[in-house]
């Protein structure tokens, strides 16, 4: 027995290190920032280092068990397979429940940490009450980690041979989506964490407030990739075409993105014109109270969900009582300490840019309940013996667009009002003839689209009049004497593109998609608008660890070869599971996406073809949104020292 | 009444104008776009109602698909198979490509209709995790089987 047999256990001992260390870093700062006692605030740093150290540790420890393919690890054993190819062993670390817990302590670690190196500029009772609110979030979750989710729980005897990764997973997109998604979760719980620590000193520094702004832009952009990806995994992995389907899931992690969204704009306008303070705190709460609610959602296996996993329900119960008193205990404190928050806000008139950021915030929280709503509806209606129901599509797709367009049509407004000042005379004669231009290539659209009509024309018009509203404010500022551009302005300007080209992609696609679905024998081919699929038989193959039926479809357009795709049947060698990969060729102007269905006897094959017009730019203006939030992040004024800003 | 304190009561007011707005859309359109879920005992008993045997309501089917059920003519894409609960069993005819994880004897959840004493599904559930059971139909199961004296089939075991 080599004494690399006990690693396993080290690591055990790291988190229960890690959850002491959290501990002390939640009690100590609290304590002292309430009693003003120095000693006990100057714990918040290091232990936010040392807690970092500990579950880096850990977790460094579980993907050696996965590389080491170490069976006598429950979790090693029930999630690989001495077949996996090397990258997903160390992917296979988060792909099922006790790892993602981990991978999830182990990025709030990195978020305290970088808290606690970035945080110089603060007074220390911030500081420490910051990294105290977050150091209770980490002793929630090791807990839940070490009482019911172990990861190094030991396997007695070994297994052989592990069950394998769930194949669904074995995919380039999977490993970055998870990370990137709790990121953004993570991330929301610094502008919570500061929104407690507000709350506890009764008051809201505009100081502060620009220091949080940076952290909650970074989350934001890091959920907006994360959900990005999801949706285009889902496109090419589930062999549907589809890029979002209002899941339970997907809606999980849509909720903290929309509030996020809401919470980067209030933000904007309590620390320039000091409105809104007690509703940003509110937002902020929300956000980072969705992000545990989303986690719990897809932990605790509660809903009906495509994406749904096995779960257990006892792990269910101990993320909805922490739910219960992180939400529960942060809007009690919200109730008692709230009032005075608004005291320094200024008036505004009807028409400054403080109402349309109210507009903004009022139409993007509406959104984010309506979702919660349809999401829980069904877990309402189950617990009241309603019946067991579930909520269709329709119902997001409708209610999200009928919200989303007066927030699309106030949009380029934003930017061009003033605050606080009533003159709507200005920024409408610099958008008429831009509005008048959008009208324009919608009618164009609608007449050209040869199917969906309306959607097309819809997600012109929206997209010309957002991204030539965009455009008339950057050179308006551009053209303006003296001003500068700052990086603040920049971030707004790409993140609001990036709406441009999402809602180019997302209508044109809905309105222009052309599916079919049907038997084919080699040799047949299936005609789609001005493209043709020529089905040219299935050959096996194998895989590292999997053996594949693999199609060949020559892509023709206007009677010319343009591509040759290959989409797969793969049945995976530890599980016997079967998945289709799909085969793709992708464009700007779109993609020809083609998937194998079953054998349907005779040689003949059931296949799924479809054009997938302006797909792209689905995910290209998600790209740009991100890129939006971290370029704002970088803005010199949110970098200015104490001094500077007194 | 001060200047502020009048718009202040105009900003409540259209906040709350707004969220009623709001909350009666979302009601109506929750409302329309619910579907519930019915094993084979509840719809051929009638007590799902009549309008889930009629065809008129649009609802979801859960059970597991019966050993021995599946066929499908060469060439088509038409497939048959029957979903049972334990209590009874209903066929089912779903036209398109079915989920990877759909398998004989394996839990199924389907969208659609009755027509003629079939149900005629417009899409199928699939799974990303082969031992798990949608907590739902585990349930409705459970109930059938708890009648019958067997064992509930396992909700969890991938952990």
């Amino acid at each position: 027995m080599t004494p690399w047999y006990l690693l396993p256990e080290i690591g055990q001992l790291a988190l229960i290190l890690a959850l002491l260390v959290a501990s002390l870093q939640a009690l100590l700062p609290l304590l002292g920032a309430q009693r003003g006692i120095a000693p006990l605030m100057a714990v918040a740093r290091p232990a936010a280092f040392l807690q970092l150290a500990l579950v880096a540790l850990a977790f460094a420890i579980l993907s050696h068990g996965f590389v080491a393919q170490d069976f006598s690890l429950r979790y090693v054993a029930g999630n690989s397979n001495s077949l996996l190819p090397v990258v997903y062993r160390y992917t296979a670390v988060w792909g099922a429940h006790e790892g993602s817990l981990l991978l999830w302590a182990l990025i709030l670690a990195l978020w305290t940490a970088a808290v606690a190196q970035f945080s110089r500029s603060l007074p220390m009772p911030v500081v420490a009450r910051v990294l105290g609110v977050m150091g209770v979030v980490a002793v929630g979750f090791l807990a839940f980690l070490i009482f019911t989710s172990n990861p190094f729980e030991r396997l007695l005897p070994a297994a052989a041979e592990g069950r394998d990764l769930n194949p669904l997973l074995q995919d380039p997109g999977m490993i970055i989506h998870p990370p990137m998604l709790y990121l953004g979760y993570v991330g929301f719980s610094v502008p919570f964490a500061f929104a407690i620590a507000s709350l506890l000193e009764g008051r809201i520094d505009a100081q502060w407030l620009r220091w949080t702004r940076p952290w909650t832009n970074v989350a934001w952009g890091f959920l907006t990739l994360g959900i990005a990806l999801g949706s285009w995994w889902a496109y090419y992995e589930l062999g549907w075409g589809g890029w979002w389907f209002w899941d339970p899931v997907e809606n999980a992690s849509f909720m903290p993105w929309l509030a996020g969204a809401a919470l980067l704009h209030s933000q904007a306008a309590t620390e320039k014109r000091g409105s809104f303070g007690g509703w940003t705190l509110l937002l902020a709460i929300a956000a980072f109270s969705l992000s545990l609610l989303g986690t719990f959602l897809v932990r605790s296996g509660v809903l009906t969900s495509v994406h749904a996993f096995a779960a257990d329900p006892t792990r269910g119960l101990f993320v909805l009582v922490f739910l219960g008193i992180v939400i529960g205990g942060s809007l009690l404190l919200y109730a008692l300490r709230a009032p005075d928050a608004d005291a320094n806000a200024k008036p505004f008139a009807a028409a400054s840019r403080e109402t349309l950021l109210l507009l903004n915030n009022l139409l993007l929280t509406t959104a984010c309940a309506m979702v919660l709503l349809g999401t829980l509806y069904p877990l309402l209606a189950d617990a009241l013996q309603l019946g067991k129901i579930s909520v269709g599509p329709p119902y997001f797709a409708l209610m999200f667009l009928l919200l989303m367009a007066p927030l699309v049509a106030l949009l380029p407004f934003g930017p061009l009002t003033r605050w606080q000042r009533e003159d709507l005379a200005s920024p409408l004669r610099m958008l008429a003839p831009w509005a008048g231009l959008a009208a324009i290539a919608g009618i164009a659209a609608f007449l050209l689209a040869p199917q969906g009509q309306w959607k097309t024309a819809i997600g012109i018009l929206g997209a010309c009049w957002v991204g030539f509203g965009t455009l008339r404010f950057l050179w308006s500022r551009l053209q303006m004497h003296g001003a500068r551009l700052t990086r603040e302005m920049l971030g707004m300007t790409l993140a609001h593109l990036g709406i441009a080209v999402f809602l180019v992609g997302a209508l044109l696609v809905e309105g222009l998609n052309q599916q079919r679905e049907l038997a084919v024998k080699p040799g047949q081919t299936v005609e789609l608008g001005r493209h043709a699929f020529r089905f040219d038989g299935v050959a096996e193959t194998r895989g590292p660890n999997y053996i594949a039926d693999k199609g060949t479809v020559q892509v023709l357009r206007d009677g010319r070869i343009e591509t040759t795709l290959h989409p797969e049947k793969r049945r995976y060698a530890a599980g016997g599971q079967v998945m289709t990969e799909s085969g793709i060729a992708p464009g700007w102007l779109g993609d020809a996406y083609v998937a194998l269905g079953e054998p349907l006897g005779g040689g003949s094959w059931a296949l799924r073809v479809h054009i997938k017009p302006f797909v792209r730019w689905i995910w290209a203006g998600a790209l740009l949104m991100a890129l939006g939030g971290f370029v704002t992040a970088t803005d010199r004024r949110f970098r200015s020292s104490r001094k500077e800003s007194a | 009444m001060n200047p502020t304190r009048k718009r202040r009561l105009w900003q409540v007011a259209a906040v709350a104008a707004a969220a009623a707005i709001a909350t009666t859309l979302i009601a109506m359109a929750l409302q329309r776009n619910v579907a519930y879920l019915y094993t084979p005992n509840e719809v051929l008993s009638g007590k799902a109602g009549a309008n889930v045997s009629s065809g008129q309501a649009r609802f979801r089917l859960g059970g597991m698909v019966a050993a021995g059920s599946f066929k499908r003519a060469p060439g088509s894409m038409e497939a048959h198979f029957a979903v049972d609960d334990g209590d009874a069993t209903l066929p089912v005819v779903y036209t398109g490509i079915l989920p990877d994880l759909f398998r004989e004897k394996q839990a199924v959840v389907a969208t659609g209709r009755m027509r003629g004493g079939v149900f005629v599904a417009e899409n199928v559930l699939a799974k990303h995790d082969e031992t798990y059971m949608p907590k739902e139909v585990a349930d409705k199961m459970g109930i059938a089987h708890r009648k019958h004296d067997v064992q509930a089939p396992a909700a969890e075991g991938a952990n």
